[in-house]
């Protein structure tokens, strides 16, 4: 455990270091200036509609606040492959490794340490920039999206998966190959979840069983499915008349079988680990 | 017997195909100074990486400081330089010492005045608060054997240590592999500068196409002496009680050549000549050279061109 912490510790030095932090405050920074911008227009613009209805402004600021929180989906994802991807390929390539795993310590320990010091800095991404979306939603329109709790943790778990899936392939591939990987594999589930939707809004079977099977090869954007839909009032939910409203969501086994996902992967990455020549 | 830090019987590393090191048999003694010498592609960094355990044999069996090969108490206690030593460079090199202290469970005080230390040792405390991308490759090679040394490790791993060091640099590292024989730590040297390994190991084994072949003590027994003299009335058996001091290769004119085991021999052959009434004009004595003998055993085939 010690190993492990150490290791941990290390990763978080590097990305302050290697301002790898201050870049993403910079970019989360001005994520959150645009957003707030363009929130602020858009309260303005609904204040001079006095025939919209209560419940019709409520749904147009959840669909806004639930389009930041998309969008620091999608930067978290990229944050999830990109920051780890060549953290163990690279160093194995470059013989770094070599001085570590001739240290008395576990391979396990330098994947498990890396993997932890990495999620963290994900961890503190992602809560910064969903807080950020959430507090500017609430100060600018006095609008609070249901249900935080249970959809930002599912979001954290869709961030979690990919970030596993780069580390235990930095174990066997090459940074390029592995980043293919990783991100071939979201966008497979990102077509495949389209897929469902389509293929339940039309009653297709076959096209509703092509989007499972491929929420179950990548689970990331059915995770972000039920997170959206967990954010969102009964009305748009039933209706399904916003962009982030799935016809089809994912059930709770769904996330049981993302955390299976990330102990399997994470398991095989250090089986590989194990047995590589360094 | 001294105690033996590194035995290993019949190692072999195959990569599919291809056969990296075909069969290591070695052993290295408690406090001594090993040289590892063989041509490129003779299976030298393999063979280390197996005893560091980050290449599994694929047959054969070791023992590294009395334990199996890789074992983790093992590696406790050693230390390794790598050929190509890299590490994350927006460390400073004191961080790099903490850092890989803090790997073999140092911590505090001890820590900081050990990371000293050796930074005082490796002529690098002015240069310690800057990351290491900043450092020269000399630079980066001596804090990476500080980093190897950061525990007082028993057997030291040194791969190619002198590699990007100019000649102070080399004269550094040649006083702490010196004073690490002193403290009584196995020093384990890979490297292709002969005139290194002459100054500094006591014993070398040579490695050709993945196999020790040849064994040399560098100390004053066992790498010989050659010797020409030049005399008049060198009989036949005079010629002959010469073959029970040493080996004589070659006699002709009135010119002797042959090789003894060592300096100690030279007096006995001038007292037998002189007994003999032999006028003895010269005699020279010069030690084969580890570049003659890396020559000898390597075979003219493992030179290119």
């Amino acid at each position: 455990m010690r190993a492990i912490l150490v290791m941990a510790r290390l990763t978080l030095h590097e990305a302050v270091r290697r301002r790898i932090l201050t870049a993403a405050l910079i970019c989360g920074g001005a994520f959150l200036a645009l957003f707030g911008t363009g929130l602020h227009f858009m309260v303005r613009n609904l204040g001079r509609h006095n025939l919209m209805t209560l419940v019709e402004r409520q749904v147009a600021l959840n669909m806004m606040t639930l389009a930041g929180l998309y969008a620091t989906n999608f930067l978290m994802v990229m944050a999830a492959v990109m920051l780890p991807v060549d953290t163990l390929s690279g160093e194995i390539h470059s013989g770094v490794i070599q001085t570590l795993a001739a240290k008395p310590i576990r391979r396990s320990e330098i994947v498990l340490g890396k993997w932890l010091g990495h999620w963290l800095v994900l961890a503190g991404y992602f809560v910064l920039l969903a807080i950020g979306v959430l507090t500017i939603a609430r100060l600018e329109a006095h609008f609070t999206l249901p249900n935080v709790q249970h959809g930002l943790p599912l979001m954290l778990l869709e961030g979690t998966v990919l970030l596993t899936l780069s580390i235990a392939g930095g174990t066997r591939f090459t940074t390029i190959t592995n980043g293919m990987i990783a991100f071939g594999l979201y966008g497979l589930a990102f077509i495949g979840n389209w897929v469902e939707q389509i293929g339940t809004y039309t009653d297709n079977s076959a096209a509703r069983n092509v989007g499972t099977i491929a929420s179950l090869i990548m689970p990331s954007e059915a995770l972000w499915q039920r997170a959206a839909w967990f954010m969102q009032p009964a009305i748009t939910r039933e209706l399904g008349n916003t962009p982030f409203s799935p016809v089809s969501v994912a059930s709770g086994a769904m996330v049981w079988w993302a955390a299976g996902y990330c102990a399997v992967v994470l398991c095989v990455g250090l089986a590989w680990m194990r047995r590589r020549a360094l | 017997m001294p105690e033996a830090v590194v035995e290993t019987r019949g190692l072999r590393k195959q990569f599919g195909e291809k056969v990296a090191v075909e069969e290591l048999t070695l052993r290295v003694n408690a406090g001594e100074v090993f040289g590892f010498l063989g041509p490129n592609g003779a299976g030298k960094t393999t063979s280390l990486k197996m005893l560091l355990g980050l290449v599994e044999p694929t047959a054969g069996e070791g023992k590294v400081l009395g334990a199996p090969i890789g074992d983790r108490r093992a590696r406790a206690r050693l230390g390794f330089l790598p050929e190509h030593f890299r590490f994350q460079e927006w460390l400073t090199g004191r961080e790099l010492l903490h850092f890989h202290g803090q790997l073999f469970g140092m911590r505090g005080p001890s820590l900081d005045a050990r990371a000293d230390e050796l930074l005082a040792r490796v002529d690098l405390l002015d240069a310690a608060h800057r990351p290491i991308r900043t450092y020269s490759k000399g630079m980066m090679q001596r804090v990476g054997l500080a980093q190897a040394l950061i525990h007082s490790p028993a057997l030291v791993f040194l791969d190619e240590p002198t590699s990007g060091l100019d000649p102070l640099g080399r004269l550094l590292v040649r006083d702490i592999i010196r004073e690490l024989r002193e403290q009584g730590t196995a020093v384990f040297l890979n490297s292709h500068l002969l005139g290194e390994v002459e100054a500094t190991c006591d014993r070398v084994v040579f490695v050709k196409e993945g196999r020790t072949v040849h064994e040399l003590s560098l100390g004053s027994e066992g790498a010989g002496v050659d010797v020409e003299l030049r005399a008049a009335g060198l009989d036949a058996p005079a010629i002959e009680a010469l073959a029970n001091i040493g080996t004589v290769t070659e006699s002709r004119n009135g010119t002797v050549r042959m090789r003894v085991a060592s300096d100690d021999r030279l007096p006995e052959i001038v007292r037998l000549l002189v007994a003999r009434n032999v006028a003895l004009y010269e005699i020279k004595a010069a030690r084969k050279s580890l570049e003659a003998w890396f020559l000898e055993v390597m075979g003219d085939e493992q030179r290119p061109g």
